[in-house]
């Protein structure tokens, strides 16, 4: 299914990447060769067969206990944030 | 003793056993050869302060005779991707710009603990999207086996960095990291030996994530006996990993020397693409008549689906990419752009922070999950995914291990294919299959086209045998007998 422009600026923004509206027609072509040549599975009969859900069969899904197994360490947390005031990362405001 | 920059971990190990080096003399000439090779942008970030500490700390420990593991006193570049506590951690892009982890990725931390001497993080492909290590924030890596006809040419990748500095003898080994072929196909282009474990032997905690039903590290190094050695301070059940393996790590070098009598090679009619240069066919042939004149038996064997496994990963990789990457939004680490909104520096610190392939498979990738299209894309490919892996399974009744070529071709030049994006996957083709089936796959090099340029091939096991894939590797690479180096070195 090709997209068109609109889809095209739909998914950037879903996917929050702005686009300058010049470059969404060249994007637009890109994504619908990788799309068109993706298309071709359309082609494998697939009725019956179940999807991978485990890369490797037969490991069961390990459970552990509902249980804090890490923290304490705020410095360590935010020493890498761009922003922040206090002890709080910082963002534009968002309530007026 | 002959150079220390060109040895095999196994010899270094050697060497510093019997005190004829310390490891702070092996650790300062890979520091000096890091510095004479810096024109092939191998490294992001050299670390030779803590390089030296570490060196030092094996030595103080080998003279009380108090050694940590097998690796201990061994200098090794890690893959920019793997979280260095500490250290710089980039990913190769621009949107992790300053990222220092405050911990260690467990695979690092095994290296660690098995006392290795990290020499410096590697240059790859932004976020391990790539296959000729052209999307690095930090540049191209040029591959040490150019340049050809006056032009640069590409390591492979995406772990290109790694390839390209264990090919050019900066360091005696290299972590990578593998999705659709990014180790195996790097060390096809430069030379070296790479190996993708099965999906859940190393433990993917603290790696960056690209595709976390793919992702998986594994070593490259100059034999494959290295890359056992290597396997064996990598792997290991971690708790932190919901898909670690919870089982027990063999000794990978158990098997080593055995020879190959009485295994059975599968040949798969699939891999034989048309189009494909002649002398890629030949180098398959020459493996194939090399193990069957050790002892092996070859049967064909078929792979059906392989035709639909680089369309399968190109929805699949892209989806769980533009999921993961997600987390890159300017609070927490890295770049931030500021906007006048939180949307608004949200979009604008992704669009500055992310290369032109990586903003095309997070956009793929959300697409192919939107509402609307998640079953005609997403399920699909994941329905091919499980037929894939079948294929294996029914291939593996009639054989132990598969033989393919690792690439297409040999190294291309840098700006070759980067226009087109489907061309630059194609790259993968022989080694994306079995990274859908999560199976261990290892490229060992075996020839040179006719313009001197290395070619490998692949070897596929099933989950769990890489004793298997160990062992043939092994009598191919000593029944060949490859030894060609780049010029110069």
């Amino acid at each position: 299914m090709a997209l068109d422009i609109d889809k095209v600026r739909e998914v950037a923004y879903l996917a929050r990447i702005r686009i300058p509206e010049g470059d969404l027609e060249k994007l637009r072509g890109e994504l619908n060769n990788i799309i068109g040549w993706v298309e071709q599975l359309a082609e494998v009969d697939t009725e019956g067969v179940e999807p991978m859900t485990s890369v490797v069969g037969g490991l069961e899904a390990p459970m552990r206990n509902d249980a804090v197994t890490d923290g304490h360490c705020p410095e360590k947390v935010l020493a890498n944030a761009p922003e922040l005031e206090e002890r709080f990362y910082a963002v534009p405001k968002v309530v007026e | 003793m002959s150079d220390l920059t060109d040895l095999t971990i196994a010899a270094a190990r050697d060497f510093l056993a019997k005190g004829e080096v310390s490891s702070r003399e092996l650790t300062e000439a890979h520091i000096k050869a890091m510095e004479t090779q810096r024109g092939i942008n191998a490294y992001v970030t050299e670390t030779p302060g803590i390089a030296l500490e570490r060196a030092d700390a094996s030595d103080k420990r080998r003279a009380s005779k108090d050694l940590k593991g097998a690796m201990d006193g061994i200098p090794i570049a890690v893959k920019d991707l793997f979280c260095t506590e500490g250290v710089l951690s980039t990913a190769a892009s621009h949107i992790l710009d300053g990222f220092t982890p405050p911990y260690e990725s467990t695979v690092t931390r095994n290296l660690r603990d098995a006392g290795a001497v990290m020499l410096g993080k590697a240059n790859m492909d932004e976020f391990a999207m790539g296959s000729a290590n052209v999307t690095s924030h930090y540049g191209s890596v040029k591959n040490p086996w150019g340049p050809k006809d006056g032009k640069d040419l590409v390591p492979g990748g995406s772990s290109g960095g790694s390839a390209a500095a264990v090919a050019a003898r900066t360091c005696l080994a290299a972590t990578g990291t593998d999705t659709g072929g990014s180790i195996r196909q790097p060390a096809s282009f430069c030379g070296v030996v790479g190996m993708k474990p099965t999906y859940g032997r190393c433990s993917r905690w603290g790696i960056v994530a690209f595709a976390s039903s793919l992702d998986q590290a594994g070593p490259m190094t100059r034999s494959v006996e290295d890359a056992a050695i290597m396997l064996n301070a990598m792997a290991g059940h971690d708790p932190k990993d919901s898909t670690s393996a919870p089982i027990e790590t063999p000794d990978f070098t158990a098997t080593l020397g055995q020879g190959v009598k009485g295994l059975k090679v599968g040949i798969p009619a699939e891999y034989r693409m048309d189009g494909a240069p002649d002398e890629i066919e030949a180098l398959w042939r020459k493996g194939t008549e090399t193990l069957k004149a050790q002892g092996a038996e070859i049967v064909d064997v078929t792979l059906p689906h392989t035709k639909y496994a680089l369309p399968t990963y190109y929805i699949v990789a892209p989806a769980e990419a533009s999921s993961n990457l997600a987390r890159y939004d300017g609070v927490r680490y890295g770049l931030r752009v500021e906007g006048g909104t939180l949307d608004d520096m949200y979009l604008n610190t992704r669009a500055e922070g992310f290369g032109a392939e990586v903003r095309r498979r997070i956009m793929i990738g959300t697409y192919v999950l939107s509402a609307g299209y998640y079953d005609a894309y997403y399920l699909k490919a994941q329905k091919v995914r499980t037929l894939i892996a079948d294929d294996f399974r029914q291939a593996y009744e009639t054989c132990d291990v598969i033989l393919t070529p690792t690439t297409p071709s040999a190294a291309f030049a840098i700006g070759e294919k980067e226009d087109d994006p489907i061309a630059m996957y194609l790259n993968d083709i022989f080694t994306v299959p079995s990274s859908l089936a999560g199976l261990p796959g290892i490229s060992v090099p075996a020839g040179l086209d006719a313009g001197g340029l290395p070619l490998g091939l692949q070897l596929i096991a099933p989950a769990f045998d890489e004793l298997t894939l160990f062992r043939v590797a092994e009598t191919l690479e000593e029944a060949i007998g490859f030894d060609a180096k780049p010029e110069g070195l």
